[in-house]
């Protein structure tokens, strides 16, 4: 499922995108702390980024580097993302 | 096997002139490692059950150390901090580094899971920064394999340049063939030559003049590579270390350096991806597009906001029962074959000793050491529930599933599920905190803990509501619980705003992929759990189970006259705002401070003389209007923790400010409570 193009939407934060997108990390936006977290957990600019589930509300799961890794909304809402090549 | 060159190694040679001299034929290894890649399972595989637990010198983090022999060569094992990195932002990092740097084991094994080997990668891109030998043990093949996922050992070896041992944890496969490798390479550093992640241009070429500036200054035994490398990832605890050890004049040229490549940390971090995704190109087939796996599916249930929601209900509900079924009568027969017949032997065998030795030690010790016995079946039975939960992989989803409701409070998902432990008792709740990496959440999840109203205190609730309240007990008994979810909440939420100013902690997770239980993991993590319960807190326990018994004897030898009456008519005044007619209930409270479910021995002792206890309830009903009653059942219910919950509260937090603080605050907490409810039926002229 490709539910953007990249001529209309081409940058979107990541708690914005439904579940079954995907996109490449494109910047993250926070103190030296967060990003540090992010980075660990395989989350770093450049990275293709699944979203497996997003109901609107509460925290999001996606598929990262081959792993399934939990954020909160915010956490998300600071994550920006460009459409997949 | 990697193949040996024969040339020096030279990249971090310069300070490490000293190394340790070991002790002939005893090598140091560590067991390093991210979160979820089986280490503690392989940890006990290597070890057998020649390990040691304690804390780390000074920290409250758990520390394992387990010996394995190979031929004539003994093997100390050091099991590291699970770590995604080696970054100062957490203690558990922080211990791993600086265990690496200061005590330079011999070599590293490090552990990889097979099915998030692009994930696992990154704390060995890390590692290889540290002039240690690795060994890359690859774990968890047939999860990998299940997920579709293939991976070439020899492959990701010859990538690597480290030896890459396959293991199949379950079946034991690979043990000896990852020690022969450890020594191997710890026998011969000269000849360990992998492939490390470089810095990428442009900021190589700053790295070197990083390098260049602090060669002289770095304090030993720190490598000069990995400082120079630390200050410009940002690291906060290297960037005051050189601080401290540079002259001003040089260190600024440094920080001017630094600030002008704010962004060199990204780029680092990008690199060491990079690294890996050279390194599992050739070794790893992963299917495009993924199979529907069984974590898939289990996951559409496991954490939809609603399906979620009932499974896990279903699933602490079931926990619940378990505890009934089990340790409650567990608990009765040690209480009636092993504690009262300890108590009633000592007493008769001390039959001509004062009365106050006999005292001290059937009711005083033995008092103690009923706590202490009676708690373990419920703590077995809970951490062995919270191990296997934690094994297949399904805390994770629980955390996940809770996350939204925990964020008025300003807590995450990972709060819940200790603070859900403590309505079966707070002492495994409170050990149950350590899944929070944040310190901050972890201590407000701690001092929230004693506010969800445990088995015992849901004891006395139901032993008194009936009298009291007649047909509307079970309506009384809900509220008094909504009551104390109430406060935790309200708290909650005042702390978050007020203290904290409403800022979030990040709540970022993996989600590990679903496996098999491997039970000689989780019951050597049961048995360490109840083991160090039984050290630390029992030996707290024990101890104030002998004060507060003196209390309720001293002077005179009659609870009437005691220490502990005395306090009770101190605070009765406290009480008269509540309805409370005179002292003993203030005394039976306070006496719930050794164990909740105290105060009914109390009451009994102080209404009845310690005779028939048949109608108790109804003598201390009568004793009480309605509204006073309520306000009793309810100060009851927040009340300050009990010894137990204190004595855990201290072992957790390294410091008793914390226990201190917990006590303070239910105790403010409660008593307003208590007067509120009866001062607002007062004003409505309800049950007065």
């Amino acid at each position: 499922m490709q539910p953007t193009t990249p001529t209309t939407t081409p940058i979107v934060d990541l708690a914005s995108l439904p579940a079954g997108a995907r996109g490449i990390v494109h910047a993250l936006q926070g103190g030296h702390h967060f990003v540090a977290r992010l980075a660990t957990l395989g989350l770093t600019i450049g990275a293709t980024i699944t979203v497996l589930q997003n109901y609107g509300h509460g925290p999001l799961m996606v598929l990262v580097r081959g792993t399934r890794v939990a954020l909160g909304r915010n956490e998300a809402r600071r994550i920006l993302i460009s459409p997949a090549r | 096997m990697a193949k040996p060159s024969l040339t020096q190694l030279h990249c971090h040679a310069e300070h490490s002139t000293e190394v340790p001299i070991a002790l002939p034929g005893v090598l140091h290894i560590a067991l390093a490692g991210q979160p979820n890649v089986g280490k503690s399972t392989v940890f006990n595989m290597l070890t057998g059950l020649n390990q040691h637990v304690g804390n780390w010198p000074g920290k409250t983090i758990e520390q394992k150390v387990g010996t394995a022999r190979l031929g004539d060569v003994e093997m100390v094992l050091i099991d590291l901090p699970g770590t995604y990195s080696l970054t100062a932002n957490s203690p558990e990092e922080r211990i791993a580094r600086d265990y690496i740097i200061r005590e330079r084991p011999d070599a590293i094994i490090v552990l990889v899971n097979a099915a998030a080997l692009e994930h696992n990668l990154y704390l060995v891109a890390e590692l290889l920064q540290l002039p240690v030998p690795i060994v890359l043990g690859l774990n968890m093949l047939d999860v990998a394999q299940q997920n579709g996922v293939q991976v070439e050992p020899h492959v990701l070896e010859a990538a690597l340049g480290i030896p890459v041992i396959p293991l199949v944890a379950t079946r034991n496969q690979g043990v000896r063939e990852l020690l022969e490798a450890a020594r191997h390479v710890a026998e011969h550093p000269q000849a360990f030559h992998p492939n490390r992640p470089r810095v990428r241009e442009p900021h190589a070429g700053v790295l070197a003049q990083v390098r260049h500036l602090i060669a002289d200054y770095v304090p030993a035994p720190y490598p000069q590579d990995w400082v120079a490398l630390k200050l410009l990832e940002g690291d906060s605890e290297i960037t005051a270390l050189m601080r401290q050890q540079m002259p001003p004049e040089v260190w600024n040229e440094v920080e001017a350096l630094l600030h002008a490549h704010e962004d060199a940390f990204l780029d680092i971090v990008g690199g060491r991806y990079e690294w890996i995704e050279r390194m599992v190109r050739a070794a790893v087939v992963r299917p495009s597009r993924g199979p529907i796996t069984l974590t898939d599916r289990l996951d559409r249930i496991a954490t939809h906001p609603l399906w979620g929601l009932i499974l896990l209900s279903g699933i602490f509900g079931l926990t619940f029962w378990f505890t009934y079924m089990l340790a409650i009568p567990v608990q009765h027969w040690l209480d009636v074959r092993i504690v009262e017949p300890l108590a009633n032997g000592i007493r008769t065998s001390l039959a001509a000793a004062p009365s106050w030795l006999t005292g001290l030690l059937a009711d005083g010790v033995i008092g103690g050491v009923g706590t202490v016995l009676t708690f373990l079946p419920i703590l077995v039975i809970f951490f062995a529930a919270l191990s296997l939960l934690e094994d297949v992989g399904y805390l994770a989803r629980a955390a996940y599933v809770m996350d939204r409701f925990m964020h008025l409070m300003g807590l995450h998902g990972k709060s819940f599920l200790p603070l859900f432990l403590g309505f079966g008792c707070n002492v495994p709740a409170v050990m149950g905190t350590r899944v929070i990496e944040d310190r901050r959440t972890r201590l407000m999840t701690i001092v929230l803990t004693p506010l969800v109203p445990c088995t015992a205190r849901l004891a006395v609730i139901a032993f008194l509501a009936p009298a009291f309240f007649g047909r509307n007990a079970t309506l009384a008994t809900w509220g008094l619980v909504t009551i104390n979810l109430a406060v935790l909440a309200l708290l909650g939420i005042l702390t978050h705003h007020l203290i904290f100013k409403g800022e979030h902690p990040a709540f970022i997770m993996e989600l590990p992929l679903y496996h098999v239980p491997n039970w000689r993991t989780i019951g050597i993590s049961v048995w360490h759990k109840t083991r160090a319960f039984v050290r630390k807190a029992g030996t707290i326990i024990l101890l104030f189970s002998v004060v507060i018994w003196a209390l309720s004897i001293l002077p005179s030898g009659d609870l009437e006259r005691s220490f502990l009456a005395r306090l009770g008519q101190l605070l009765a005044p406290i009480g008269s705002w509540m309805g409370w007619t005179d002292w003993r209930l203030m005394a039976a409270l306070l006496s719930s401070f050794a164990a909740k479910e105290n105060t009914i021995a109390t009451l009994g002792i102080l209404y009845t003389g310690g005779g028939e206890n048949v109608d108790l309830a109804q003598r201390v009903a009568t004793a009480l209007s309605p509204a006073a009653a309520l306000a009793f059942l309810a100060v009851e219910m927040l009340f300050i923790p009990c010894i137990a919950t204190t004595a855990i509260i201290r072992q957790e937090t390294g410091t008793w400010r914390w226990s201190v603080l917990s006590i303070a605050l239910l105790f403010v907490v409660s008593f307003g409570v208590g007067i509120l409810i009866y001062q607002g039926a007062l004003l409505l002229g309800l049950g007065v």
